[in-house]
């Protein structure tokens, strides 16, 4: 059922139930807000949203205000415009004035809309918060001398990712955002996954810059600066550059890491399709071992930190291989050491994330197979576009360049695991094809595919039918592990095999991705891979040649002892809230 | 048949918790009248009574509990959380009398099919919860409350909940979300309570005064509450007197009293009137004219104030204007909730302009940004709270603005005084 009204004095007619604000976007009447987010539900909590409505007392918040059939709304009066005014100047009093060092600069929409109402000046006194800036977490910092208290982020990690690390605190003014009982990001529940980050309005949360001291290492003549890009990053990074989101910039990236003095460029990809051997073979042994069931992936380190700390009896269940990250960057102080001769101490590995989770799996203690840390730097790809971006890159324009002969080439199963779905599809590839000796007819799993939260298909491997589930987002992990864990009390079989990942749609929507990072564009993100993955030669990650190369010159076959001690690990419980 | 008609006359007992006392002197009169009535009659005579809801808002209570009337097991929520400064009539009800609550508590539960109750009282009151919790039980074990009261088959349990010291709380939505364990933060308005309360389920929250009222009415009948106290708002209404008045304290009197009767009540003014608040500090502050206001919902609305909880501080030519302003909005800034911004950061500037004034470091042109700031609240603020400053705000920048300029620009009010 639709409604008609009146917005403007334009007519629009739309689906009942429309809130007003989106109702005056069908007449391109874009109502300013702080608060609201399409993603997100409404809050009504800042005010600039309000509109007349013709015989209605008072304003109301366009956010929260249904359209109804023959109203008459008014969004921009003289009074309306005072009031976002004034608004803002109460805002802005309360927020630092440091925009020009801000790393929301030109993204934050307080400047943005502090800008299109002309503030120009103040008539109240600023005042400053003097609240200590968080930086205890690996991946995030918090600075709530900035904050505007929107509650997106307590939206999104405590209701989409079930994770609430982080809530309000104090009353009115000295309303914060924060960690319970005053501790710090870096010692709550946070899983890192940077989803605060990617909704926050302003520059009050945001990922803990790694720039400087990869610079230095690339400027230091007596280290090797060592590269690997997450698939992810190839679709998103181009938005970071007016290209289009979904675009795949991956020779472009290639390129530009060469000319910022990276000295050897390898890809996530390679070790992507070797994830898939090691954990399409665990596959296969626990199917002729029984179980257990359901093996569940270990890439996304924001789930593996969620996992530790809020089901730990599951721990069982999840898969041992390293995350491609990890298992690139123990091949890199090993294999690529001994071949290429260079001292690993004097290899710098540097790792292109889409993720801020990343930060903090790299650092985790047991990650140093070849005893020194197996990943030294992450950047995401929001960091690598400033460091591009600051060497005068013109990245729009650059001609596409190849990756350095090993470590690097990859197939289209590795491509989409970028994707929610994406390392199940690949794995189902690999393993039927392993299992049955059969060629796969149709490679597109595409029930698996899509921005929807859980996906499940069944395949049938020699007779067994293989039941799959992939979940996005940690508060759909949830409900599948509630489920799983549902199932085994009451004896019942659940899944084989599960997938998740922490963010919306996988990693196309990681934490560290271009800014804006709504689920739409993360939808076109998606598109980019499955379209590379259509357009490679190669599409099974075991009919990669350097995988193959590499079992047969260094590591032996999956799931060998070399291979379970450099691309192999362990978890343990962590404490919960 | 019981004489009582005032809720003062059931607050005389020496040991309120004395349930055998309590019913010697009339009580549970009202609730043995209900027991004889079906849920429909129960709400027909609480509208034939008038009864309006004594914390703030005024509406009509049989109006709201016939609302749930058609809801499965709703629940009903006593609202104690008494937070309006200057407001204190509810702990005395809740000290004094605390079975006539629990009592109109069963009435209203009997009206409306609920069968869980509860008391949101608030945390600064912690002595009170605990004597309420005492009764509670010993109403249970005297087969008042609980399982299958007076054997009449009815069931209806009252648990108590404390809050954590918000006044926003006051509000029933907040008041709600704090009850299920969320931040007191106030909810939108459609839909109400009564239709979307308590973990979904339609909800009845009814102020302590208003649920005392309820077994009087019972037991006296509609027409002997509605014969007192104004036409469209009958009843006694209990009134907390304050500030400057020579013995502050709960007085009992038809609604429609004249403001000075009931300050004659308490012993009159001490020293020479300047000012009078009246239905809290969310209320305007009238001058000396404020004396001839009928006191009822109807009334005060009319003067462009509010009856609010009955609260009325009475203010002498000994104080400072300025001073009444800084401890006006530093209790908004304080109590603002944080929720929306125009609340959050207009009480803070509030608060602080306020402040810089009564410290004399004031600026000329603060009373004028002071103005715009309570418009964008009251515009765009997301609950009553934050739209209420502008009552208290305009009305003493009206009344006193001359004074508190002056003050600004001489800080020669003290001087004056003296003089």
């Amino acid at each position: 059922m639709s409604v008609l009204l009146t917005i403007d004095g334009n007519r629009v007619s739309v689906p009942a139930h429309t809130s007003l604000l989106d109702a005056a976007l069908t007449a391109h009447i874009s109502i300013p807000t702080l608060c609201r987010h399409e993603d997100l539900q409404p809050k009504g909590s800042c005010g600039m949203c309000i509109v007349k409505i013709n015989g209605q007392p008072g304003f109301k918040r366009s956010c929260v205000t249904e359209a109804e059939e023959g109203m008459s709304v008014f969004t921009s009066t003289p009074e309306i415009r005072d009031i976002r005014r004034g608004i803002l100047e109460l805002v802005l009093a309360a927020h630092p004035a440091d925009c020009l060092q801000c790393i929301k600069h030109g993204k934050c929409e307080l400047q943005t809309l502090a800008e299109r109402f002309e503030i120009r000046d103040l008539r109240y006194d600023r005042y400053a918060r003097g609240l200590s800036v968080d930086k205890s977490s690996k991946g995030i910092v918090r600075d709530m001398n900035k904050c505007i208290g929107c509650g997106r982020c307590v939206e999104i990690c405590g209701e989409t990712q079930t994770v609430a690390s982080i809530f309000f605190r104090n009353r009115g003014a000295d309303t914060i955002v924060a960690p319970p009982f005053g501790k710090g990001m870096g010692d709550s529940v946070c899983v890192n996954c940077g989803q605060c980050v990617v909704y926050c309005p302003v520059g009050a949360l945001y990922e803990r810059e790694q720039i400087d001291e990869v610079w230095k290492a690339i400027d230091d003549p007596r280290k090797t600066v060592v590269v690997q890009i997450a698939p992810a990053v190839r679709v998103a990074i181009g938005e970071e550059f007016g290209l289009k989101p979904g675009e795949l910039c991956i020779g472009k990236l290639y390129a530009a890491l060469r000319a910022i003095g990276v000295d050897v460029v390898f890809d996530t990809n390679f070790s992507a399709d070797l994830t898939i051997m090691e954990e399409g073979t665990e596959l296969l042994e626990r199917i002729a071992k029984g179980g257990p069931f359901p093996l569940i992936t270990s890439c996304s380190p924001g789930w593996i930190k969620f996992v530790e700390t809020f089901y730990p009896d599951l721990l069982g269940n999840l898969s041992s291989c390293k995350s491609p990250q990890q298992m690139l960057g123990a091949l890199i102080k090993t294999y690529y050491a001994e071949r290429s001769g260079i001292d690993p101490a004097n290899l710098v590995s540097l790792s292109v994330m889409p993720c801020t989770a990343k930060k903090f799996e790299a650092d985790r203690p047991e990650m140093n197979a070849s005893g020194l840390r197996d990943v030294d730097y992450v950047l995401t790809t929001r960091e690598i576009a400033r460091m591009f971006r600051q060497a005068g890159i013109v990245f729009a324009d650059l001609s596409e360049k190849e990756p350095d002969p090993i470590l690097s080439g990859y197939t289209g199963s590795a491509t989409i695991f970028g994707a929610s779905g994406g390392v199940m599809e690949a794995a189902l590839r690999t393993a039927y094809e392993l299992a049955t000796g059969k060629t796969l007819e149709r490679l597109d799993f595409t029930q698996l595919r899509g921005m929807r939260g859980v996906k499940e298909a069944e395949v049938d491997l020699n007779g067994l039918k293989v039941r799959v589930a992939a979940a996005s987002g940690l508060g759909n992990a949830r409900k599948v592990l509630d489920m799983i864990s549902g199932s085994s009390h009451r004896g019942e079989p659940s899944y084989h095999f599960v997938e998740i990942m922490a963010c919306t749609g996988g990693c196309v929507g990681g934490g560290g991705q271009p800014l804006p990072n709504g689920l739409a564009k993360r939808e076109c993100r998606l598109e980019g891979l499955y379209a590379e993955d259509r357009g490679l030669p190669l599409r099974k990650s075991h009919e990669n040649p350097e995988v193959k190369g590499i079992y047969a010159e260094f590591l032996g076959k999956p799931g060998s002892e070399r291979a379970h001690k450099l691309l192999h690990t362990g978890y343990s419980a962590r404490e919960g809230w | 048949m019981n004489e009582k008609t005032r809720i003062t006359q059931f607050a005389e007992l020496e040991a309120p918790l004395d349930l055998a006392k309590y019913i010697e002197s009339g009580g549970y009169q009202g609730l043995l009248a209900a027991m004889a009535k079906t849920p429909d009659e129960l709400i027909g005579i609480i509208k034939d009574s008038g009864l309006r809801g004594r914390g703030g808002a005024g509406f009509p209570t049989g109006q709201k509990w016939e609302s749930v009337a058609a809801a499965k097991e709703p629940y009903l929520v006593c609202n104690a959380d008494e937070g309006e400064p200057g407001t204190f009539k509810d702990r005395f009800i809740l000290e004094k009398a605390p079975y006539l609550v629990l009592e109109g508590m069963t009435i209203a539960a009997l009206a409306i099919d609920a069968h869980q109750g509860y008391i949101y009282i608030r945390g600064e009151y912690p002595e009170i919860a605990k004597n309420l919790a005492t009764a509670i039980e010993k109403a249970k074990a005297g087969g008042y409350l609980g399982n299958d009261i007076l054997t009449n088959g009815f069931s209806f349990d009252v648990a108590v909940r404390v809050g954590g010291g918000s006044y926003v709380v006051g509000d029933e939505t907040a008041l709600l979300n704090s009850l299920m364990g969320n931040r007191g933060y106030p909810m939108l308005k459609p839909p109400f309570p009564t239709e979307k309360g308590l973990w979904e389920k339609p909800t009845v929250v009814n102020n302590v005064e208003t649920l005392a009222c309820v077994p009087i009415i019972l037991a006296c009948g509609a027409t002997a509450f509605s014969s007192v106290g104004s036409r469209d708002c009958p009843g006694y209404k209990l009134f907390s007197l304050s500030g400057h008045v020579a013995t502050p304290g709960v007085y009992e009197l038809p609604m429609g009293t004249k403001v000075r009767e009931v300050l004659e009540k308490a012993g009159g003014v001490t020293g020479t009137l300047k000012a009078i608040q009246i239905g809290g500090t969310a209320g305007p502050i009238f001058g000396p004219v404020a004396l001839d206001y009928c006191l009822d919902f109807p009334s005060m609305r009319k003067v462009g104030g509010a009856l609010g909880s009955g609260a009325i501080v009475a203010i002498n030519t000994s104080v400072n204007m300025a001073h009444v302003l800084e401890v006006t909005m530093r209790f908004f800034a304080q109590e603002s909730c944080g929720h929306c911004f125009p609340c959050r950061y207009g009480t803070r500037q509030l608060d602080y302009m306020a402040r810089r004034i009564a410290l004399g470091s004031g600026r000329a042109d603060y009373l004028d940004l002071m103005r715009e700031t309570a418009a964008v609240m009251v515009g765009a603020s997301f609950c009553p709270f934050g739209q209420s400053v502008a009552l208290p705000l305009t009305s003493l920048l009206d009344g006193f603005g001359d004074e508190i300029a002056s003050f600004i620009t001489e800080q020669d009010y003290l001087k004056e005084v003296e003089a």
